[in-house]
């Protein structure tokens, strides 16, 4: 036998997948449809930007169901690994770039895609009765407010990635209603109740309802507490009570029947994009211990910064202490955590380094669940007897991480604080060995 | 400190090292010249098809080996001294050892067929064998596949994934008729003919037919037809590889001979996994145990007995597992190809065809022997416990439910499976025991 290991030609000289003409079409489609949105910035028409809208969600929505013709329902993770765009390629490193950029664009210079807010502005009129776009008495714009163009983006996103996701993982009913949870609780929870109820309560404060606190962070922000509690009506109060109920009682109920997942996987937004959109590139978070431990540090150590930062600046609200501290922190905070870190990187690095990383390196919501989930839960990942073949099916598509393998190998359950419930451990497992499950608390680490 | 050496860094040898390690202080050496760390052998078709790196398949990073002081030589020994102990490897220095662990795995099966040594023929066992599969494959539209069973099965899911067309040339009537009954094998056969692959039952390869160039162009099979082809699999069993240990005072048979403790014939050597031939019996034929399981049950055991608690190999309760294309498949206990004397069992399968269930049970006290699962994921622990209780097929089928492991929201069959049993009036009346739900959901 030859000596082997450096020399081994394992992958293909030549990507042996190739696209069927329609699904290249398709790609062809969804870029046009991009380029068309991008020229209603340099001037052409807003319907033009529709018209390139819709190009791009129809391309998606015909790629995504000749997917069928992969196969009958199962697992096809064939030729990701031959894949520059999913793995880590030129074409991965492109689309890293690409979104990242978007993102630093739509956050901090809103002016570059002043021309889309405007074409997206009669939308938001009709959901929440106010333009997201200021005009003087001339009528001349004064400026954008980019928040609604992202949000009907950003859910847009999860609608179509969810049928993605829904095709790819048919299989398995688990994963399917998993992903129409996500796509209903971003479009209803997260981006049209928010905005009904405003307009519901005549523009008197707005809530984030599907965020909790840590990771509502400004919706928590104590003048705003106050505001919904004394000039918001009954809409208000009851935004009141349930961002305080929604962490100090729903939370550690809820993760203690069913794990973070009720939350990360089912119900989160930032959860929700990285099931959906973030899909293909789940494969690419880093496994290795040395990951762990930074993991471990930064997750926490954002908790931290959010606890003092709230605190901060309820002490400062309430006893008009501490001077201009909170303020300071909140802006630093709300500059590289939630803007920066949640937004930017949380989104723009999915092709580089996996659909979670902010889940996994910064949310502090996730942060409290973990704790929970790890010291006071049910849930766990039960390993089936001593089936593993250490394949590294499950830890190579785990999104969060964590090396799967590593418990299943031993015979052990898997109980992370990071563990998100995805399920696509169990889904991608040859031999069945994985199973989410909610049991009793005693002999939860057992083999 | 005493030096144990391991042959083949597979399963059986990693295991041997870990458990070494956990139990001992001995100084460990790995030796492989198929790769430099351990990956999962299992594993190998997930790279070909895409789903995997190589650097995924490594059960271990690649920093545990020296944390854990197993020392890893990546070259071949060509000589096993076991009079003065020590290995002579093809680069490095000659290594000297205490107690040796050989543990060099298969070799497929090459049952002299004219044409079996062209290129484009072979088998897939090895990281080299994927390699050549590789370089083998690339311009191939149509591969033909010898023997079905799980190792052709695996390299006609590879073939499919990019394309390639796979036809199966089987001995038996069905498929993986030396394991499988009639109605386990149509349900796979019917699933592989769903995926595009065909097969050709009762039938045997004759010859591979040279292109004239050294390279295959087709088979002819031993009903006289002629198939084209550009690649031929050989994936009709593995067979232990003696290459080494034939020429050494290590007696062997069709395996390494060795007895329950996994000793052979020469003291301070060892062997286990699936080189390794079993006699309990020395007048009998010994059994070869070529499943990932069983390297790694009897590494774990072989390193108690290296580190001086002499244990012997006991497999427990058999069981195995594998995966036809979208198929699971899992048996515990034991399920011969059909029912023995005294045996009697009982098939369900699903209305569309691709889930089926086969419990064997004892005629007389009713017991069960051994179950098959196809499409339909059972917890082996409760299994297992059932086996060894002698439970009997009533109580099985009453408490099925409890053993179901498919994820949560899956549609469920054991009361379609109790409704079939009692319409085939072959014992008492079940009633299917509802499984306990917390608040009704979970």
């Amino acid at each position: 036998m030859a000596q082997a290991d450096a020399s081994l030609q394992l992958v293909p000289e030549v990507n042996p997948y190739t696209l069927r003409p329609l699904r290249k079409a398709c790609l062809v489609g969804f870029a046009l449809g991009v380029l068309l949105l991008a020229a209603v910035q340099t001037g052409a028409p807003y319907n033009v930007g529709w018209a390139g809208l819709i190009l791009a969600i129809v391309s998606s929505l015909v790629y995504i169901f000749d997917l069928r013709h992969d196969g009958p329902p199962g697992i096809k993770n064939n030729g990701i690994m031959h894949s520059g765009a999913l793995s880590r390629g030129a074409w991965g490193w492109f689309l890293g770039v690409f979104i990242t950029g978007f993102y630093v664009i739509v956050y901090f210079y809103p002016s570059y895609v002043s021309r889309l807010i405007e074409m997206v502005d009669p939308l938001k009129i009709a959901v929440s009765g106010q333009p997201g776009v200021s005009r003087n008495e001339a009528g001349e714009i004064t400026g954008h407010s980019q928040w609604f163009f992202y949000g009907f983006l950003y859910t847009l996103s999860i609608l179509v990635m969810g049928v993605r996701a829904i095709m790819k993982y048919r299989h398995s009913r688990y994963q399917i209603l998993r992903t129409i949870s996500v796509m209903a609780a971003q479009l209803f929870l997260a981006f049209l109740i928010p905005d009904i109820l405003m307009r519901l309560n005549e523009g008197r404060g707005w809530f984030a309802w599907a965020n909790i606190w840590p990771l509502n962070f400004y919706g928590f922000e104590p003048w705003n507490l106050d505001n919904l509690w004394k000039n918001a009506g009954f809409i208000g109060r009851s935004a009141v009570v349930w961002a305080v109920a929604s962490i100090i009682l729903v939370t550690p109920v809820l993760t203690y029947f069913y794990g973070k997942r009720w939350y990360c996987s089912w119900v989160c937004g930032c959860g929700g994009l990285a099931e959906t959109l973030g899909d293909p590139w789940r494969q690419n978070s880093d496994k290795s211990l040395r990951a762990w431990k930074i993991e471990r540090w930064m997750i926490h150590l954002v908790l931290v910064l959010v606890v003092v930062t709230t605190g901060t600046l309820f002490l400062h609200y309430q006893f008009n202490i501490l001077g201009d501290l909170g303020n300071t922190l909140k802006k630093w905070y709300g500059f590289l955590i939630m803007s920066v870190f949640a937004g930017v990187i949380g989104v723009g690095f999915y092709p580089i380094m996996g659909s979670r990383v902010w889940c996994r390196f910064g949310c502090p919501m996730a942060a409290v669940l973990g704790i929970i989930q790890r010291y006071f839960s049910r849930f766990r990942i039960t390993t089936n007897g001593g089936q593993c073949i250490s394949c590294g099916n499950c830890s190579t598509y785990c999104e969060m991480g964590i090396d799967v393998r590593y418990y299943a190998q031993r015979g052990e359950n898997i109980v992370r604080a990071s563990c998100v419930g995805c399920g696509v451990c169990s889904a991608v497992c040859p031999r069945g060995v994985l199973n989410l499950e909610n049991g009793p608390v005693k002999g939860r680490f057992a083999v | 400190m005493e030096h144990v050496a391991i042959i083949g860094n597979g399963i059986s040898g990693i295991t041997v090292a870990r458990y070494v390690r956990k139990l001992s202080d001995k100084r460990i050496t790995v030796i492989s010249a198929e790769s430099r760390h351990f990956f999962s052998r299992t594993a190998l078709m997930y790279i070909y098809m895409g789903h995997m790196k190589y650097e995924h398949t490594k059960p271990y990073e690649d920093w545990f080996w020296e944390k854990n002081r197993i020392d890893l030589i990546h070259d071949y020994v060509t000589e096993i001294d076991t009079e003065s102990k020590r290995l002579t490897l093809r680069n490095g220095p000659a290594v000297d050892y205490d107690k040796l662990v050989i543990a060099t795995g298969s070799k497929s099966n090459k049952f002299g067929w004219p044409g079996q040594d062209l290129d484009g023929v072979q088998g897939l066992y090895s990281l080299q064998d994927l390699e050549l599969m590789e370089k083998n494959s690339r311009d191939v539209n149509h591969a033909v596949i010898i023997g079905g069973g799980l190792i052709g099965v695996e390299m006609s899911e590879m073939f499919h994934s990019r394309g390639i067309h796979t036809t199966f040339l089987i001995r038996e009537p069905h498929f993986w008729g030396n394991i499988m009954r009639p109605e386990e094998g149509a349900l796979i056969g019917r699933h592989l003919n769903g995926h595009g692959v065909e097969l050709k039952c009762n039938t045997q390869l004759d010859h591979v037919i040279d292109d004239g160039n050294g390279r295959c162009r087709g088979v002819v099979t031993d009903q006289g037809e002629e198939l084209a082809c550009q690649f031929v699999g050989l994936t009709a069993g593995v067979h232990p590889n003696l290459d080494l240990v034939k020429n050494s005072a290590v007696e062997t048979g069709r395996g390494v001979i060795v007895n329950e403790y996994l000793e052979t014939n020469v003291p301070d050597v060892y062997s286990a996994g699936d080189c390794a031939e079993i006699r309990t019996n020395p007048d009998e034929r010994g059994r070869v145990e070529q499943l990932w399981y069983t390297g790694r049950m009897q590494g774990e055991a072989l390193a108690r007995t290296i580190c001086g608690e002499r244990t012997r190999y006991d497999r427990g309760i058999w069981f195995n597992s594998a995966k036809f294309y979208d198929i699971e498949y899992h048996t515990y206990g034991v399920v011969w190809p059909e029912d023995r004397e005294g045996e009697t069992s009982m098939y369900w399968e699903n209305e569309a065809g691709d889930k089926c269930m086969r419990f064997v049970f004892n005629q007389e006290d009713r017991c069960l022997i051994g179950m098959n699962a196809f499409g339909i994921r059972y917890r082996h622990q409760v299994f297992e416990r059932w086996l060894a209780d002698n439970r009997p097929l009533e109580y099985v089928l009453t408490h099925l439910s409890e053993a179901n492991f498919d994820p949560e929201f899956f549609k469920h069959f054991e009361a379609d499976m109790v409704d079939k049993y009692n319409q085939m009036n072959i014992g008492p009346k079940v009633t299917l025991a509802k499984k306990k739900k917390l608040l009704g959901i979970f």
